[in-house]
């Protein structure tokens, strides 16, 4: 970008090891937060659309509506309220898991077999054992599939973040292009698709511990 | 309350309709900017998913490439084109910009488009082929009619994805109504910080809105005839 300079200096790269490390750090806060609350929150409004099915079309319209929302739009709309805090990266990041993660855990609840439900009402099971005992360990393989994508979503929006003064790896990318500095941006970018491949990866591993019956990955 | 009276005075104030930073402009901006960014996207996904899918060969890349779109994140991309825009000499802006769009666009309708040749019921594919169609009337005459709201729907995935990120194409200089939300936060104007974010969301929530409509139409009358009968 500016001439003369090479696309990569890895002597900025190993002299900035301690700063990549703590932006690693930010990063994976803001997306741990953010799956985490997400995940909370889709739980209690997918046992509400199980309970009372007529809530599931207005639920998906607005977690729909909010996922359509560009990103920097929403972060936007939340300054005036929120400033330039991690809550206003947060409520954003949140919004956007939980669209994929009722529609897994409503459809992994919903696609337990019948008769594994009937066999179990038959053994006695109140329907809170039932959820806990057979139902969330059959979608658990779903449930999960739901998790990796909304993961990698969030690692890919943290970035974004980095215009409210937040961002992980997202503000050596931010940097990056306010310095004309290519290693910088570069370097940001790399990291981040890496920490979501990193994460996926992780998630895989972990899904097949939980779940050693499902051969499917 | 007062941040919604501005807001309100903000879109009644005439002098936003006027000179380069008007709203008119601005929106017709980030149109052409995702149009052309979604067009490109379609000329390069749609053939490569067709032959893909007719073929079956590279299945998995096909199915793939939509999570590793997934994955890189947005404000990279933008970031990346602009060292491609300045190799070629073509400044900042629009084209850093639709460098960056383009390749957002590709893996959900490259995906879809595998996806859909793929799922033509063998039935029709076999019935065409019994019917003497060639290998290229069979794609252009059966797979594609049948398989196009699928990549329709593919389309409207990759066209909201790239309304959302030419926002970020103000970080590179370039135009759009991400302009007043980069400028509002730089200049802490939360009106028109706000009114922004407002057309942003509001252009993305229609052009959803317009492709679902679009994909309606775009049902085969053959097959909309068929499912009317069940």
């Amino acid at each position: 970008m500016i001439p003369g300079e090479p696309l990569i200096r890895w002597d900025w790269i190993a002299s900035h090891t301690d700063e990549l490390a703590l932006r690693l750090v930010e990063h994976v806060e803001l997306t741990v937060i953010a799956v985490s609350v997400g995940l909370i929150v889709a739980f209690a409004l997918s046992l509400l659309i199980l309970r009372l099915p007529r809530l599931e079309a207005p639920v998906t319209w607005v977690t729909g509506t909010l996922y359509t929302i560009p990103s920097l739009a929403l972060f936007a709309l939340l300054i005036p309220y929120t400033g330039l805090t991690i809550v206003t990266a947060e409520i954003g990041l949140v919004s956007y898991t939980l669209l994929i993660l009722i529609r897994n855990i409503v459809h992994g609840i919903r696609s337990v077999p019948a008769d594994v439900r009937e066999a179990a009402i038959g053994m006695g099971y109140t329907p809170r054992q039932m959820l806990r005992h057979i139902e969330l360990p059959l979608a658990l393989a779903v449930i999960i599939a739901g998790v990796r994508i909304a993961t990698i979503s969030t690692i890919g929006l943290v970035t974004v973040t980095a215009l409210i003064g937040q961002g992980g790896f997202g503000y050596l990318i931010l940097i990056g292009i306010q310095r004309f500095f290519s290693t910088e941006l570069i370097a940001g970018a790399f990291l981040s698709v890496a920490l979501a491949i990193a994460a996926d990866g992780l998630l895989v591993l972990v899904q097949r511990r939980l779940t050693p019956w499902a051969h499917v990955v | 309350m007062t941040l919604f009276v501005d807001v309100v005075k903000w879109f009644f104030d005439p002098a936003h309709y006027q000179g380069a930073d008007a709203v008119q402009t601005r929106v017709v901006e980030h149109l052409e900017l995702s149009g052309a960014a979604l067009i490109a996207g379609a000329l390069i996904a749609v053939p490569i998913g067709l032959a893909l899918g007719h073929t079956g060969r590279f299945a998995f890349l096909a199915v793939n490439v939509a999570n590793i779109g997934r994955a890189i994140p947005s404000l990279a991309l933008i970031a990346l084109g602009l060292p491609v825009a300045f190799a070629l000499q073509l400044g900042l802006g629009f084209w850093p910009t639709l460098f960056a769009l383009v390749p957002l666009a590709i893996p959900p309708i490259l995906t879809n488009t595998y996806v859909a040749v793929r799922g033509v019921s063998r039935d029709s594919v076999e019935a065409a082929r019994g019917m003497g169609f060639s290998e290229l009337g069979l794609l252009g005459r059966v797979e594609l009619p049948l398989a196009l709201p699928i990549i329709l729907s593919g389309t409207r995935t990759a066209a909201v994805n790239v309304v959302a990120t030419a926002t970020l194409g103000a970080l590179v200089a370039g135009g759009g109504l991400g302009r007043y939300i980069v400028d509002g936060l730089a200049l802490q104007e939360y009106d028109r910080l706000f009114a922004g974010a407002m057309l942003v969301a509001l252009l993305a929530i229609v052009v959803e809105i317009a492709f679902g409509k679009l994909e309606r139409i775009a049902v085969s009358p053959g097959i909309q005839r068929e499912s009317a009968a069940f």
